[in-house]
């Protein structure tokens, strides 16, 4: 491995620098800018406040139009949600159904985009892309059946499996966009150095390709905890992941606003922690391509 | 030396051989066989079932009835026509205002300015929320009672709403969720598009006199053409095959009325909630072409504007 090897960065338009001196924008006109940009993030970001205000409230206050904002503020909703309704069950089985599928997905999904990036092949590619494009409810009537003739229906194995469909594409997408982008020097250079093509792969590109990686690995990870549809006919009473918990927690008599809350800010926390954390990944994994054409 | 120790090396170089001989397929064949398995062979069964009057249990002796079931759903204008229109009118409307509303963000996100870094955290948050979540929130605000939405109309003098639960308001609710979920969404893919611009077509209307709108409309615009139709594509995509916060806010069937009942909440209700198989495999089928047909036209279109 050469030593000066290019870091490329994560974001793939560098923001550019002014070349001509501009004009100095009218007062007005920043004034505008800050109250509208306000106005944006209020639009927001002011109902995941709410969701989360009204987790902390009880069904009383939440019922009480003069509680809007001054409430006395309590964890029971919390308490009733974790440890009454078996809501750690539910995360451990949204956390590994979306990890495996994620690795599972990386495994096979990202040769296959490396090959159909190095050699072109723009009709395989389309055919793994057609599983973005087909309705997911199509394909659930004849899995169920299969698979419950495999006795594996309300198992980890199917759900995996059907998180995988959302994966597997969305990988392939995001890692043939950024192969595609990733020089062929270097491989070249190193197969001159006596490395087989599969080791050039293996030892020179997959090492550079960790931004990429991490992009589609996070983005899969998130689609398959927000996946809602698969879980609701696959998964069985022990393997409920957290979006169908949360759905069958309203199909009772009436609606425990505020436990239902606490558990839709269960959900959503997490995923939204890691989204602070890896923002460069998501933006460059969900805007992959929209620069091509 | 022995033969053992020279073939050992020999065979693994074999193997080393052949493998970097065949890579291309030998990397591309598991996620092929894999997307092809779960695909090829359930839509053919689909296909199948699509003109057998299957009903019940997919087991259950059925018989083929030829293309019965597509006359059928085709003149069925009491569930299926209306659930068509919703399925455009809920993508329609939603995606065409998340465009406006998500150029005009982008555009005031191109330049670059203090807190810049926080706005953009603000709206990722929306976009990477689990749908379910956010349409049980949703529930809460636009509850008829007790909502903070009703709260506000009450504020400024205007009567309550029904919203979500009503006949004709449901629909532009769960439109405007959707926008509230993906307008950033859009935004970042604009935002990509122009920060990838170069200055100078810019600057040269700038320097011939163009006021803001005329370079937007003249200059700007026609450059990010490209990342439009993409944004429109993925987007459109998607926004056809809503499903989770129409089932989550209004469950089975789209509401009392079948208010929200979009071509993917029938399919899944035909599906899983009456197991009428034979009806839900053909409207799929036919779901499924007017997707291809949409894409097509929007790709097809593309190509020949670039040629």
């Amino acid at each position: 491995m050469t030593t000066t090897l290019p870091a490329r960065p994560v974001t793939q338009t560098p923001r550019p620098v002014a070349i001509a001196p501009r004009r100095r924008k009218p007062r007005a006109y920043k004034i505008f800018r800050v109250v509208a940009l306000t106005l944006t993030v209020l639009l927001f970001v002011a109902p995941l406040v709410w969701m989360f205000v009204a987790s902390l409230k009880t069904n009383v206050d939440i019922y009480d139009a003069s509680k809007t904002l001054f409430f006395t503020p309590t964890l029971d909703n919390y308490d009733n949600v974790l440890s009454r309704n078996n809501y750690f069950g539910f995360i451990f089985n949204s956390f590994w159904v979306a990890l495996l599928s994620t690795v599972f997905s990386l495994l096979i999904g990202v040769p296959a985009a490396y090959a159909m990036s190095r050699f072109a092949m723009h009709r395989s590619a389309l055919v793994v892309l057609m599983a973005r494009i087909i309705p997911g409810v199509s394909l659930l009537v004849p899995w169920y059946f299969i698979f419950a003739n495999m006795r594996m229906v309300g198992g980890f194995g199917v759900l995996i499996l059907s998180h995988m469909f959302v994966a597997l594409p969305l990988i392939v997408y995001i890692m043939i966009s950024y192969f595609d982008s990733t020089p062929l020097e270097l491989e070249e250079q190193a197969q001159v150095d006596g490395l087989t093509h599969i080791g050039a792969f293996l030892r020179i590109t997959l090492p550079l390709s960790v931004p990429g990686l991490a992009t589609a690995g996070i983005l899969s990870f998130i689609f398959s905890w927000n996946n809602f549809m698969f879980a609701l006919v696959l998964s069985g009473a022990n393997t409920k992941t957290l979006p169908v918990a949360i759905f069958n927690f309203v199909s009772y008599a009436s609606i425990d606003w505020g436990s239902l809350m606490a558990a839709a800010v269960v959900v959503t926390v997490p995923i939204m922690v890691i989204a602070l954390f890896t923002q460069k990944y998501i933006v460059s994994g969900l805007t992959a391509g929209a620069t091509k054409g | 030396m022995t033969t053992m120790v020279t073939t050992k090396p020999s065979m693994w170089k074999n193997y080393s051989t052949w493998a970097n001989r065949h890579r291309k397929w030998l990397f591309a064949s598991p996620a092929m066989i894999f997307v092809g398995l779960l695909i090829a062979v359930p839509l053919g069964w689909t296909l199948y079932l699509s003109v057998t009057d299957s009903e019940g249990s997919v087991r259950a002796a059925s018989n083929l009835v030829g293309f019965s079931n597509y006359v059928e759903v085709l003149t069925d204008t009491d569930r299926f026509w209306p659930a068509v229109m919703r399925t455009f009118v809920f993508t329609g409307g939603a995606l065409a205002i998340e465009l406006v509303l998500g150029m005009c963000i982008a555009l005031l996100l191109w330049r670059p300015f203090r807190g810049e870094k926080w706005v953009r955290v603000a709206i990722l948050l929306p976009l990477v929320a689990t749908p379910v979540a956010v349409g049980m929130m949703w529930r809460l605000i636009f509850d008829p009672n007790i909502g903070f939405a009703n709260q506000v109309l009450s504020w400024i003098g205007i009567p309550a709403q029904p919203w979500l639960s009503g006949q004709y308001t449901a629909l532009p609710t769960l439109m405007f969720v959707d926008i509230w979920q993906w307008t950033p969404m859009v935004v970042l893919m604009l935002l990509a598009g122009l920060t990838s611009l170069s200055d100078e077509p810019d600057e040269a209307a700038r320097i011939d006199g163009a006021n803001a709108w005329q370079r937007f409309w003249f200059v700007t615009l026609p450059l990010l053409r490209a990342t439009v139709i993409v944004t429109i594509v993925l987007r459109g995509i998607d926004a056809l095959k809503t499903f989770d916060i129409l089932y989550a806010t209004k469950g089975k069937g789209g509401g009392s009325f079948h208010e929200v009942e979009t071509l993917n909440i029938y399919a899944f209700g035909l599906s899983f909630d009456y197991n009428d198989y034979g009806i839900a495999s053909t409207v799929l089928i036919l779901f499924f072409l007017l997707i291809i047909a949409i894409m097509w036209v929007l790709t097809y279109r593309r190509k020949a504007n670039r040629s």
